[in-house]
């Protein structure tokens, strides 16, 4: 039986009028929020932007700032999470759903892993100090151990301290779980046909995995990666635990550098009485927005590489 | 990882870098070195000291931070802002070179220093006041007592301004206060509540100063109080309440009174330097450089110079190392008046 029997067709017609008015509002809604707050920032802050104020370190007279070092730091921290929570996200995620056998163990790391994409950041932030920046108190901060030289970039000396290197590895620590469920999703959504065809080839797992599925999961997975690497770049509550610096007149060159991110920098900015700073707040945020989409074209460019079509 | 051809500024190339982070090396000249004993020239030095604690003396460090980035370029001063409690748990576990405090530091967080066995320096460098602020509508809060302070500001106390004083309108109240974390409000709690006393707990909170600057300028209602510089930047929007003093007479926050001792609520920031960092050449040299600027600076920032006295004093204290605190012997607090305590 079809609805069409049950529902006089001008009713139904009128539900679908109604229906289609309220999801456009939403949109309208959505949209009129976005632009207010998009316009908004850049008529305050464009006029802020140049070269000097990308090539400068902070000042307490707002109109010789500029964000150097929150920029730098930025792309540092982003880096190393990204390095770091891409690769270790996709690979729990193969091995939970290529490899591991349906047992309680893995509902229950899976419950884990859903129930730690909604913990709030600062969570992390504290974990991340006690873990990465003070080893848990296990080596005196005093007297670290070091690895290479200061002159090299992977220069690294345990604890962490208040590095670059923290500050990226706590972001990953964020994004892992929002990572490791997405790219779930993707494997999730590759039909188990293919995988069969090959394993009747003759393929190991493996090979199953890196030929087949991966390849065919890896666009999906990228836009987790870009959701979640968004979230990475915005963040500041676990960065200001980790590095509490506001104020920095020196970029990182190597993974024990202090850092300052770009969201600190327009906390620090924006809560300042005077409306000059407001407005270098605002240019910030519009370099923040750049630095964003320049993240996500990269994961972009990657999936418009490997987008091939199913069937072929 | 897949190389891709962003469009070629100079930005965009520098962003490469840091992706690759192989080539960032290119960015700047190597950090951390340890540094040698007594190079005088500021040009090369080469050093790290990192420095956090009050908001309060940030504008401060923020200022010294600037300028020492000018002659030597190649000291990191990395400046966080933890609050002054905040500020003092990094600098007594060893993290921090200097911490900035705009209260003294306790027996306990003496205490803690010594369990780690982290020395310092005490080093005061201005004074602040704390600034009784109304909403520039408010025609009747002319003077406040230490007394209607209390009555306003802690637990169980006025919830209409008619209850502090009869002549004053029968309207509620609105208060406003710094966040506990802030020196600011550890320093009032202590100079009109007491310390026993209690902070009323239905006020509106804000770490953040321009929160409360905000808060008092949109509500005729409203009493607040904040640092006297976040009050000198605001001064066309908000109305200062002159204090009763010890003598009897309402005296006005500003630079003059504060300095000859009248105005009721000031109090003076310090810098705390580990007294191992300061036998290092960066630190000692970033020091040295803030003595030497501090007056100009703190002119620029809105606060008050400490008298010649007193400065004189902190520098001889610094140039002698002189370890420990003035302002708490054997555990306890030393009482009494800030100039007749310090030596």
């Amino acid at each position: 039986m079809t609805i069409g029997h049950t529902i006089p067709i001008a009713r139904r017609l009128r539900h679908d009028r109604l229906m289609l008015a309220a999801c456009l509002a939403a949109t309208t809604l959505a949209i009129a929020v976005l632009s207010a707050l998009l316009i908004s920032i850049f008529v305050q802050g464009f006029s802020s932007l140049d070269w000097h104020f990308l090539s400068s370190f902070a000042s307490r007279k707002a109109a010789n700032a500029g964000i150097l070092a929150p920029l730098m730091g930025s792309l540092w921290v982003c880096t190393i999470c990204g390095m770091v929570a891409i690769p270790v996200g996709i690979a729990t995620a193969i091995y939970l759903e290529e490899y591991a056998r349906r047992s309680r163990l893995r509902s229950l790391i899976q419950l884990n892993i859903s129930n730690l994409s909604g913990v709030p950041s600062i969570v992390y932030g504290i974990l991340a100090l006690a873990a990465f920046g003070r080893c848990f108190g296990a080596i005196s901060s005093d007297d670290p151990w070091t690895l290479g030289s200061p002159d090299s970039v992977f220069f690294v000396q345990f604890p962490f301290g208040r590095s670059v290197l923290a500050g990226g590895l706590t972001l990953a620590l964020v994004i892992l779980p929002i990572m490791i469920i997405a790219a779930q999703e993707a494997l999730r959504a590759v039909p188990v046909s293919l995988r069969q065809a090959a394993l009747a080839l003759g393929s190991t797992k493996w090979q199953v995995v890196w030929k087949v599925t991966l390849p065919s999961a890896l666009p999906t997975m990228m836009t987790g990666a870009i959701l979640s690497m968004s979230r990475a770049i915005g963040e500041a509550a676990p960065l200001l635990v980790i590095g509490g610096v506001l104020l920095l007149f020196s970029v990182p060159d190597n993974l024990m550098s202090d850092f300052t991110v770009l969201p600190l920098q327009i906390y620090n900015w924006a809560g300042r009485p005077q409306d000059d700073f407001h407005r270098i707040a605002a240019a910030a945020i519009i370099v923040q927005l750049v630095l964003l989409l320049g993240f996500n074209s990269v994961a972009i460019v990657i999936r418009q590489k490997l987008q091939r079509p199913l069937q072929s | 990882m897949t190389t891709i051809a962003p469009r070629t500024s100079a930005l965009g190339s520098s962003i490469l870098a840091a992706l690759g982070l192989g080539t960032a090396v290119l960015i700047a000249n190597s950090a951390l070195a340890q540094a040698t004993p007594a190079p005088t020239d500021l040009k090369t030095l080469k050093g790290s000291v990192r420095v956090d604690g009050s908001s309060t003396v940030f504008p401060v460090m923020e200022a010294v931070a600037e300028e020492f980035a000018k002659v030597a370029p190649g000291v990191r001063v990395p400046v966080g802002v933890s609050g002054t409690g905040g500020g003092f748990k990094r600098f007594c576990a060893g993290e921090t070179a200097i911490s900035t405090a705009s209260r003294p530091i306790t027996p306990s967080e003496v205490q803690l220093a010594a369990a780690n066995k982290i020395e310092f320096i005490e080093l005061p460098i201005a004074f602040d006041a704390v600034s009784i602020v109304v909403n520039s509508k408010n025609d009747w809060t002319k003077t406040v007592s230490r007394e209607q302070l209390q009555k306003i500001f802690s637990a169980g106390g006025a919830t209409r301004w008619k209850e502090i004083d009869p002549t004053w309108p029968d309207r509620p109240m609105k208060v406003f206060s710094p966040g506990t974390d802030s020196g600011t409000f550890d320093y009032f709690k202590e100079a009109v509540i007491g310390k026993d006393g209690k902070v009323r707990s239905d006020v509106s909170v804000s770490e953040d100063d321009n929160v409360l600057v905000l808060g008092v300028e949109g509500d005729r209602d409203a009493i607040g109080f904040f640092g006297l510089a976040y009050f000198e930047e605001n001064k066309e929007k908000l109305r200062a309440v002159p204090v009763i003093s010890a003598s009897g007479s309402p005296v006005a926050p500003q630079a003059s009174t504060v300095n000859d001792g009248t105005y009721p609520l000031s109090r003076p920031l310090f810098l705390y330097v580990n007294a191992a960092s300061a036998n290092k050449a960066d630190t000692a040299a970033l020091i040295d450089f803030t003595f030497t600027k501090v007056d100009d600076l703190l002119d620029e920032v809105g606060y008050v110079p400490l008298p010649t006295q007193l400065l004189d004093r902190s520098k001889a204290n610094w140039k002698a190392r002189r370890r420990g605190s003035q302002l708490v012997k054997d555990g306890v607090k030393v009482e009494g008046a800030f100039a007749s305590v310090y030596h």
